[in-house]
């Protein structure tokens, strides 16, 4: 009992001097390894090691906050946490809504992964994660496009022939067809897709946004972010 | 959780699985079934409450409040649900916000609708954007239940004020002939009566609000059908422990916890109906006086 009134103290002094703005940095958790929920049960990936390598550099205090795919933008424009990082290109329909800082990975390629190398990507049926821009591509292509609202989803709908192939970034792709056992084979031709990754803020939010830049500026010039995407993204990644 | 299970790359078999099973992740897996077991028992009482309100509005004498209780049934279940539940917990959020910011922050002198955006002072925020994650995540849940009370609510008020119309009018004239007045007989004589009536219908609601929970999700929290989708998807090895889609395995788990909340429902709910039977003027009331004697 003694120890709960201690611990009970300790949080209501705590909340009391976290005065300091806190940053809430909204992610899905669901995309390795640019983001994901790790065996502990915490958020993981390249993303959570910038984040709060960013929030170091700009001097915040941040917090991880899982959300779903779907409802990232409404959530982030009400208010509910400050800024988006879950492997979001910057494209011109997301920029009318919400802002971006300048990216953080250069714009990758997307590919198609199939069972066989052979599969139709023109006229067949690819499956995509909803509200994403490979999405819009194949929506685009003349291929019938299967929307699943996880990306895990939209492999599993390859492996059971529901779809002929998945199209997604090549980074997301990359690990999963190299332990496939050879299953999984890339088909058809890479695309480049979208403006590279950006952190999403509020439009309202620019001095944060301003923050996050200056941050992401210094870890360019000084290699660190180079080094990070190697580490996550393996050594072929493009850097800057 | 063990210590055997520092090094997940360098033991197999039982071990990996008993390793695998205790997860920081597992463990927050098995907590989110409290977390639908609280949804459930905090929705429902709150949830009847809306009902009973909602039936007592609309049979009032008194125009507005009939209207109300009349408009408030018929608009929330002519919605579909999953659009109730995006819109609802917003729109409360923002409501409850907006309130705060007009007495809080008096001189702001930005919009607080900014294109898209919905801005409102720092000290506004609920919860503050400093508050530690339980507090969101508490707060989260409030909402939830708030949002599954107003909804199902709505059917609970649909039952319980065809169940108060199908209470033997002979009861209640009796009830007058006594010298009470309207309202000693419906709280004394039209509400006791009227449960026996609304039970089947109730019974119903459980039953699916029992299986709404994944709805929880559009909300912010995480519920089983969350997780168990999450740990079931294939891991590579950026995860400790890499394994193939074994969604199928923790949707049977599901199942069988579904089944038995279903299961134990019916027990609970069919003791439930030969209670409130007792001394009714009801075929199964009937039954019950023939079979004591």
């Amino acid at each position: 009992m003694k120890k709960l009134i201690l611990t009970a103290a300790a949080l209501a002094l705590t909340a009391g001097l976290a005065s300091a703005q806190t940053v809430r940095l909204g992610t899905e958790g669901a995309y390795p390894p640019y983001n994901f929920i790790n065996d502990a049960g915490e958020v993981d990936g390249f993303e959570r090691e910038l984040g709060d390598e960013l929030c170091t550099r700009a001097g915040l205090t941040c917090e991880w906050v899982t959300n779903d795919w779907d409802s990232i933008i409404p959530n982030l424009v009400s208010g509910n946490y400050d800024t988006i990082i879950a492997g979001m290109s910057i494209t011109d329909e997301r920029d009318e809504v919400i802002d971006f800082t300048q990216d953080y990975i250069p714009p990758a390629a997307s590919a198609y992964m199939a069972l066989s190398a052979d599969a139709d990507v023109k006229g067949g049926v690819i499956s995509a994660q909803t509200a994403t821009i490979q999405a819009g591509y194949v929506a685009e292509s003349g291929a019938t496009l299967l929307e699943y609202p996880t990306p895990d989803e939209t492999i599993a709908a390859v492996r059971n022939g529901e779809a002929d192939a998945v199209f997604a970034d090549k980074d997301y792709l990359a690990p999963i067809l190299a332990e496939s056992n050879g299953e999984f084979v890339w088909a058809g031709e890479e695309i480049k897709l979208g403006g590279g990754v950006g952190m999403g803020l509020r439009e309202s939010d620019t001095e944060l946004r301003d923050k996050f830049d200056a941050a992401i500026t210094a870890m360019k010039e000084d290699g660190t972010l180079n080094a990070m995407i190697k580490k996550w993204f393996g050594e072929e990644a493009v850097v800057y | 959780m063990f210590s055997i299970c520092a090094d997940p790359a360098t033991i197999e078999g039982l071990p990996w699985l008993l390793c695998y099973l205790t997860t920081g992740k597992h463990i927050l897996f098995y907590t989110s079934f409290g977390v639908v077991l609280l949804l459930m028992l905090i929705t429902a009482p709150a949830a009847l409450a809306f009902g009973f309100g909602g039936a007592m509005a609309a049979r009032s004498h008194f125009l507005p409040l009939s209207l109300i209780g009349k408009a408030y049934t018929a608009m929330v279940r002519g919605v579909p649900d999953i659009i109730f539940f995006l819109f609802v917990p917003i729109a409360l959020d923002q409501g409850f916000e907006y309130l705060r910011h007009k007495v809080k922050c008096p001189d702001w002198d930005q919009p607080i609708w900014q294109g898209n955006d919905f801005v409102v002072c720092a000290e506004a925020k609920l919860p503050l954007s400093s508050s530690p994650q339980w507090i969101h995540e508490s707060y989260g849940f409030t909402l939830a239940v708030l949002a599954f009370a107003v909804v199902f609510g709505a059917f609970a008020a649909n039952v319980i004020y065809g169940a108060m119309q199908a209470v033997p009018r002979a009861q209640m004239e009796t009830a007058e002939a006594y010298g009470m007045s309207h309202r000693q007989s419906f709280w004394r004589i039209l509400v006791p009566q009227m449960w026996v009536y609304a039970l089947p219908g109730l019974s119903n609601l459980w039953m699916i609000l029992i299986k709404a929970t994944p709805l929880l999700f559009l909300l912010g929290v995480r519920d089983i059908v969350y997780w168990a989708r999450e740990l079931g998807g294939s891991k590579t090895s950026h995860f400790d422990y890499p394994h193939p889609d074994w969604r199928v395995w923790y949707f049977v788990g599901l199942l069988v916890f579904y089944l038995l909340m279903t299961k134990l429902s019916e027990m609970v709910l069919g003791r439930l109906t030969a209670r409130l039977s007792h001394g009714q003027a009801t075929f199964a009331g009937e039954m019950q006086r023939k079979a004591a004697r």
